[in-house]
């Protein structure tokens, strides 16, 4: 019995077929699940079958702590979203309900490597010149 | 990914509500910039680049 839904494993089979590039998912885990990470893991397995653009790598985030600290993850459960390098995309949590559709989005906008903005606001983003980490706070729906 | 100085994490809030009290989260999605500035609720993207930017003091 999957997480994913029958109609939704359909869909998103659809819609990664329009990912052009490798997407990586990095998730750090541990060793006794709790119930959070076991369903993103499961979520996560599921999701990157889905096609061969995408991969996962599970890792433990007490075992593996050099790599966490490499990606800068400091909580469980974390995904990280890699192309040809690291863009600093994290997820913290259960990517379940709303969150689970901006995950497939940044997978999508990863696999094209386009964040999908406008020219105008990248412009504006392009005058960012010192480090700036945004933390969105959501909560499921 | 519009920017190599940008790093953004989604954190689901009442996972990791201690982030939530940290913060004074009130309401979704609340963005924190640089553990010191907030957006709070959903912007426009050009209003929320003009956010990003006034943190910085742009």
């Amino acid at each position: 019995m999957g997480v994913l839904k029958e109609k939704d494993r359909q869909k998103l089979i659809g819609v990664f077929k329009d990912i052009q590039k490798d997407v990586r998912m990095v998730m750090f885990t541990q060793e006794t699940e709790c119930q959070h990470c076991e369903m993103t893991r499961m979520m996560l397995e599921e999701v990157s079958g889905l096609s061969d653009k995408l991969s996962l790598e599970v890792h433990d985030f007490a075992a593996e702590a050099d790599l966490a600290k490499k990606y800068g993850v400091d909580k469980i459960p974390a995904i990280v979203l890699l192309g040809d390098r690291d863009y600093g995309i994290r997820f913290y949590g259960v990517p379940a309900g709303y969150e689970f559709n901006v995950l497939i989005q940044d997978i999508m906008d990863v696999g094209k490597r386009n964040p999908g903005l406008s020219k105008e606001v990248m412009t504006e983003l392009a005058k960012v010149d010192q480090p700036v980490h945004m933390q969105v706070l959501i909560s499921p729906t | 990914m519009a920017s190599d100085h940008i790093t953004a994490d989604m954190v689901e809030g009442s996972e990791f509500s201690f982030l939530a009290v940290k913060y004074n989260v009130h309401g979704v999605p609340h963005t924190v910039i640089n553990e010191e500035h907030s957006i709070v609720g959903a912007e426009s993207e050009m209003e929320f680049a003009r956010g990003v930017l006034k943190a910085i003091g742009k």
